[in-house]
């Protein structure tokens, strides 16, 4: 069965799958990145046994396994040339659990991915501080060290369906975003301790040491002073380029592009420094023509991956399965509809639920093959519920471009197709 | 031994530790001239400006050989950013937000431009150009003259059309921390 298939990308599998082939590939709940479900009807079938493949010094993944992140441009135009993209999306309907593999962890990049030679890299801590120091990669590895399991999120996550909902996207366009990693590093308190940090000092710069050279002011609360590290490891492995080798700031739950990469200096001072970025970038437009400034953190969020937009479901059983995330804390639950909103379930989510974590929530479903609606809707320790489409729109109108975290509704046709809906 | 020198000998080694990370070193002073080679960051009071100068009329030549490639001609119709016009069109349902119809300080565009452009080669161009181009990009806009001197006093006084444009989120806008005296 599979000699005949060819790997094909992510972008023209799609468009290219038989009708037949997605049955197979919805039946399975990572079906769709394998390329071909077993089709063996006898044991007998199941090709021998043998020696495998040498080992090698890196494992390398299953050549039936086909998974990508999707570079874009701006909201709309997919699969651009590498050259132009911005940013990089996470295969959300392909992954299981809570962990996102480094290489498929998403990316948004301003200028750009810097090599960056690790004995060259220099950090600059400096202003309101008692010390002004240049440090080593060395120094900031010999210091001590915290590992903490948190989400990154970028503001524009969702921003395929401000205005309209594309009806021919997956959930990696809608919501790919957004990725769960293990990071490691020196707490930001130990740093801040180091240099003798002036009290007065409130906010801080960070700067990256990319092209662009990111920077953006970080507001020193107790909440990010506790919290924030500058991490150079990322799940158990030093940092990936991509994601900011050798060292950038991590912030679990606030904005992506707080989170500096290839971090190479901070300055601390008692003013935000109204960089672009904080100014004429990442601020959200309102419907009278205003705008929010320092709407930091991310807020509670979930979205269904299985089913999801572009697959194709048949009648009967389901399992559900979906991500929950909340930048002000732990996911305490998750509810599902399957009658469009009107009526809602409980979902049981899997433990641990980290706080400022991706969380994995499933349900059980019986699709009696009568046109429906399915949609979820999550809730943190701090009380926060996602808002619905209608209410959320109705606070913040369809300009803002970021931080878009209104319920994710897919519509599910009498023939079993999945498609992206705004309600 | 009792409970009690066990806990003391524990706050001990707790104590010790603490101190040797704390007496550790770590890294090494920053001279004052190589902070200044990195200290490139403008705030809207001003502080930060280099010295120098520029005028929209040596921007515009800035502005042709660096940025009209990407920006195109008067800063429209580019494969990036547009950077004039909009104003009046934010509260529309297609918005268009460019340095003179969103961006709330003028010394943010310096700061921007100075720290990533020319996308190519970014910090390459002298101070002197780099406040002639915001003058052009300025002077577009129809917020300075085109004789308008732009320096780093001049610089910071200019108010941009959007500079009341923005709240900022209530729990950013006073920091309270509790290392604060």
């Amino acid at each position: 069965m599979n000699g005949t298939e060819q790997p094909v990308s992510a972008a023209s599998r799609a468009g290219s799958l038989s009708r037949r082939r997605m049955l197979a590939g919805a039946a399975g709940l990572a079906g769709a990145a394998v390329s071909e479900r077993a089709h063996a009807d006898s044991l007998a079938d199941v090709p021998a046994r043998g020696p495998g493949a040498s080992l090698s010094g890196m494992s390398e993944r299953s050549s039936f396994v086909h998974i990508s992140r999707i570079p874009e441009s701006t909201p709309g135009k997919r699969n651009v040339d590498p050259s132009a993209a911005i940013n990089a999306k996470a295969p959300l309907d392909k992954l299981v659990g809570t962990i996102t593999p480094a290489d498929f962890h998403y990316e948004r990049s301003h200028s750009g991915v810097p090599d960056i030679d690790p004995a060259q890299h220099r950090v600059l801590v400096h202003g309101m501080v008692d010390k002004e120091i240049v440090l080593t990669m060395d120094d900031i590895r010999s210091m001590p060290t915290t590992s903490r399991v948190a989400f990154l999120e970028c503001t524009g996550n969702g921003w395929e369906n401000w205005k309209s909902a594309p009806p021919d996207v997956t959930v990696q366009n809608t919501h790919g975003l957004v990725s769960t990693n293990e990071w490691t590093g020196v707490p930001l308190s130990f740093l801040i301790n180091l240099v003798g940090v002036s009290r007065k000092s409130t906010w801080m710069l960070a700067e990256g040491g990319d092209g662009s050279a990111v920077a953006r002011s970080i507001p020193l609360t107790d909440e990010i002073i506790a919290e924030g590290m500058l991490a150079y490891g990322q799940n158990g492995e030093p940092l990936r380029p991509a994601h900011g080798f050798p060292l950038r700031l991590f912030l679990p739950g606030f904005e992506g592009n707080l989170n500096i990469k290839w971090l190479r200096r901070l300055k601390f001072g008692d003013q935000p420094f109204m960089t672009r970025w904080e100014t004429a970038r990442y601020t959200q437009l309102q419907a009278d023509g205003r705008a929010r400034q320092f709407q930091l953190k991310q807020d509670v969020n979930s979205v269904i991956t299985t089913p999801s937009g572009m697959m194709q479901i048949r009648k009967g059983y389901h399992r559900i399965s979906g991500l929950a995330w909340s930048g002000h804390g732990r996911i305490t639950r998750v509810e599902v509809s399957t009658d469009g909103a009107r009526t809602w379930r409980d979902t049981q989510i899997s433990l641990p639920a980290l706080p400022k974590a991706q969380t994995r929530f499933e349900i059980d479903w019986d699709w009696d093959g009568t046109p429906t609606k399915i949609v979820s809707r999550s809730t943190d320790d701090k009380g926060n519920m996602q808002p619905d489409r209608d209410t959320f729109i109705a606070m913040t109108g369809t300009n803002a471009l970021f931080h878009y975290n209104a319920q994710q509704t897919w519509a599910i046709a009498a023939d079993g197709a999945v498609r992206n809906v705004l309600a | 031994m009792s409970w009690l020198n066990a806990t003391a000998l524990g706050c001990a080694a707790a104590a010790l530790l603490a101190t040797d990370v704390a007496a550790a070193e770590f890294g090494r002073p920053a001279t004052r001239d190589e902070i200044a080679l990195w200290n490139i960051d403008v705030r809207p009071d001003g502080t930060g400006l280099p010295p120098g100068s520029g005028t929209a009329a040596r921007g515009q030549q800035v502005f042709e050989e660096n940025c009209v490639a990407c920006h195109g001609e008067r800063g429209q119709g580019g494969i990036a950013d547009r950077l004039t016009g909009g104003q009046g069109t934010l509260a529309s349902d297609h918005p268009v937000k460019t340095v003179g119809s969103y961006w709330p300080y003028a010394t943010s565009l310096f700061d921007y431009v100075r720290r990533a452009m020319p996308y190519p080669a970014p910090q390459t161009l002298s101070d002197d150009d780099y406040y002639a181009v915001v003058a052009y990009i300025l002077n577009l806009n129809e917020i300075v003259a085109s004789d308008t001197v732009l320096d780093r006093a001049r610089l910071p006084a200019i108010k941009m059309p959007n500079r009341n444009g923005f709240w900022p989120d209530p729990e950013f806008k006073l920091i309270r921390n509790s290392r604060q005296p």
